[in-house]
């Protein structure tokens, strides 16, 4: 019909399905009783988000003084937790918006747990943004509301500022994209639905779904605006929280290279993380026929392609740092990799640079307990990078008297496995709630791709072509 | 879609089929309300005859608020409201205010038009309407015909609705 694909194109269902088979594979998790695996993986994430929980109630509690922070390093955990999660935030909008645009097919079957992944990572990202303010229940205050003080308003000179509006507007517009792009699968799941509880709920949120031609075809330009602004929107976070830092006079923070650097960072890691949750639940979800090896694979060339650019990134800092001829940022890096945070700084060279790599060669990047290995060793590295970029940078001051050391403690690593709680808690939600695949995406790009096409649908193909 | 409209629904279990049939209908005469599928036809609103959206116009007129109200806030807080002097720059500091007023742009297009599509589509949280045929949210493509407006017969119509390809023939 519409689309002609090349008969090379690896394919993107495999299996044989009819579009009533996605709709039965996709629909069985939501529809069933949760699965024994299920409930112990939500078990265990549940116990993590308590703990984490009271970790958090502590340090909201106490004040920010149980973080291991001093006089020379005001940022540790809590902005490297920030910048990792947002990081990964980054993914699902790429995968949704950019490869959208770029009218890149294999998408359809991975941008909807994308998407609710960098949901979940952005609200995580904000969990430290509160915490870190001290009196996370005066977070308005960085809104520009008229206050009780006269009219003293925020300062829209500041990138903290400009990042609150980033982050808010990030996750509001990307919330809205997910919504829209579940009312299809939500009116798919209402109209089967035989409990009562169901039709109720599924129907309340499909919004009176009917899939009438002229409601696809503005959803279709909806979706394509979305997409559109949604590109640069994931863009600019990413840039406005390397300016956090790039507009700092602190040596190793204040360069330039620092937005296109985060943005590769971002997608790294984000691309990291999604796979990883892909490989999980391709098999717990049965749903190799969707997600196959060949979606796998395309996952990792974009995280040879973006680790390779923060390769660049990282020597091209190091070249520049020499370059300039300004000793205070000279010694920064040479500090970063011989100093006493040197195995931090190795650390991250390895996993992000030198591990990536290694999907050069098919039979690794095609390989699923490779891929999952290195897709956890890539955001292992992500973190570490943040971590070198605040505490390396921080903790040898330019008067030797104030050089120190950061060590976390309980409440540090508390909050940061609250983070994981909230995230995986709320990812095992979504997948036995909601459609874990987008359905009606899927059913779109099948035909002319789909194995084993029924030999009357291929004539009927050719009758409209004719 | 009220109860007493009188509709009879062809339903087809292929898109190139009904993207087919619907040229085919139409060919005869015979007006064609809608065409319900489970995921979007390219060429089926054109096919269908359904005008070309104005949603791109509307998200450009919400970017465009957007724009407008988020310089109108900061100029009017950091400029009229409360100047301050911060990094000895001038309090109309624009290229300082990109960043947010871009967001502000996003956030305006990006709810505008999502509003803009709801409303034009009528949906709605707790809208009970259920699709003609319910498995056109599953694999069918419906291809629904009100009787009322149009001057061809029922059995004419059922007839043209076989003819194209139909699996199955309703009344609703």
């Amino acid at each position: 019909m519409s689309h002609v694909v090349s008969p090379i194109r690896e394919k993107l269902v495999t299996g044989g399905k009819s579009y009533s088979d996605v709709t039965h594979d996709i629909c069985k998790q939501v529809e069933g009783e949760p699965t024994k695996e299920w409930k112990i993986a939500f078990g265990i994430s549940c116990l993590v988000f308590i703990y984490g929980a009271y970790c958090l109630f502590y340090t909201w509690w106490q004040g920010i003084g149980v973080w291991g922070l001093n006089k020379t390093v005001g940022w540790a955990w809590d902005i490297t937790n920030f910048v990792w999660w947002v990081g990964i935030g980054h993914a699902g909008t790429l995968i949704s918006a950019v490869l959208l645009l770029f009218r890149q097919k294999w998408r359809t079957s991975i941008n909807r747990s994308a998407e609710a992944m960098t949901i979940f990572a952005v609200l995580c990202a904000a969990s430290f943004i509160l915490a870190h303010m001290g009196r996370p229940w005066l977070a308005h205050w960085a809104l520009p509301l008229p206050n009780a003080f006269g009219s003293l308003w925020v300062n829209f000179n500041s990138p903290l500022v400009w990042d609150v509006f980033a982050i808010s507007t990030y996750l509001s517009v990307s919330l809205l994209f997910w919504y829209m792009g579940l009312v299809p699968d939500l009116a798919t799941i209402r109209d089967r639905a035989t409990t009562a509880g169901r039709k109720f709920w599924y129907g309340f949120f499909s919004l009176g779904w009917t899939g009438s031609s002229k409601t696809w075809a503005r959803y279709e330009y909806m979706s394509l605006i979305l997409a559109g602004i949604s590109t640069p929107l994931v863009l600019s976070v990413h840039t406005i929280v390397s300016m956090d830092f790039a507009t700092s006079v602190i040596p190793g923070w204040h360069t330039t290279i620092f937005p296109p650097y985060f943005v590769a960072g971002a997608i790294f890691s984000g691309f990291a993380m999604v796979q990883t949750l892909l490989l999980i639940t391709r098999v717990v979800f049965k749903l190799e026929d969707y997600i196959t090896i060949e979606h796998i694979e395309m996952m990792n060339i974009v995280i040879t392609v973006t680790g390779s650019v923060v390769g660049i990134a990282y020597l091209t800092e190091f070249f520049i740092a020499w370059y300039s001829g300004v000793e205070y940022e000279s010694y920064a890096f040479i500090n970063r990799a011989t100093g006493p945070y040197w195995w931090a700084y190795w650390m991250m060279m390895t996993c992000n640079v030198i591990s990536p790599q290694l999907f050069w060669s098919k039979a690794i990047r095609t390989n699923l307990m490779v891929s999952f290995f290195l897709s956890i060793v890539v955001n292992v590295g992500m973190w570490f990078e943040r971590f070198v970029i605040i505490v390396t940078s921080l903790h040898r001051d330019y008067l030797p008297s104030s050089w120190a050391m950061f060590s976390p403690t309980m409440y540090d690593i508390g909050d940061y496995i609250f983070s994981f709680g909230l995230f995986f808690t709320l990812f095992f939600l979504f997948a036995k709630y909601l459609p874990v695949v987008n359905m009606a995406e899927v059913k779109s790009v099948m035909k002319g791709v789909s194995s084993n096409f029924p030999a009357k649908k291929a004539k009927a193909a050719k009758k409209t072509e004719e | 879609m009220s109860s007493t409209t009188n509709y009879i629904l062809g339903v087809y279990d292929d898109e190139d089929e009904v993207l087919h049939a619907v040229g085919e209908v139409k060919a005869k005469g015979i007006k064609i309300e809608d065409v319900f599928t489970p995921f979007p036809i390219h060429g089926l609103d054109v096919a269908v005859g359904h005008e070309r959206t104005r949603l791109p116009i509307a998200a450009f007129m919400f970017g465009t608020l957007g724009m407008i109200c988020a310089l109108s806030l900061i100029s009017y807080t950091m400029v009229f409201d409360w100047p301050m002097i911060i990094g000895g720059k001038d309090f109309f500091a624009l290229p300082n205010w990109i960043p947010v007023t871009f967001e502000g742009t996003v956030l305006f297009t990006a709810f505008g038009l999502v509003t803009t599509f709801c409303i034009s589509n009528d949906l709605w949280p707790g809208n009970p309407t259920l699709p003609l045929d319910i498995r056109t949210t599953d694999d069918k493509f419906v291809m629904a015909i009100n009787v009322d407006k149009n001057k061809v017969s029922a059995a004419d119509i059922k007839k043209a609705l076989k003819d194209s390809g139909a699996i199955e023939v309703n009344v609703k």
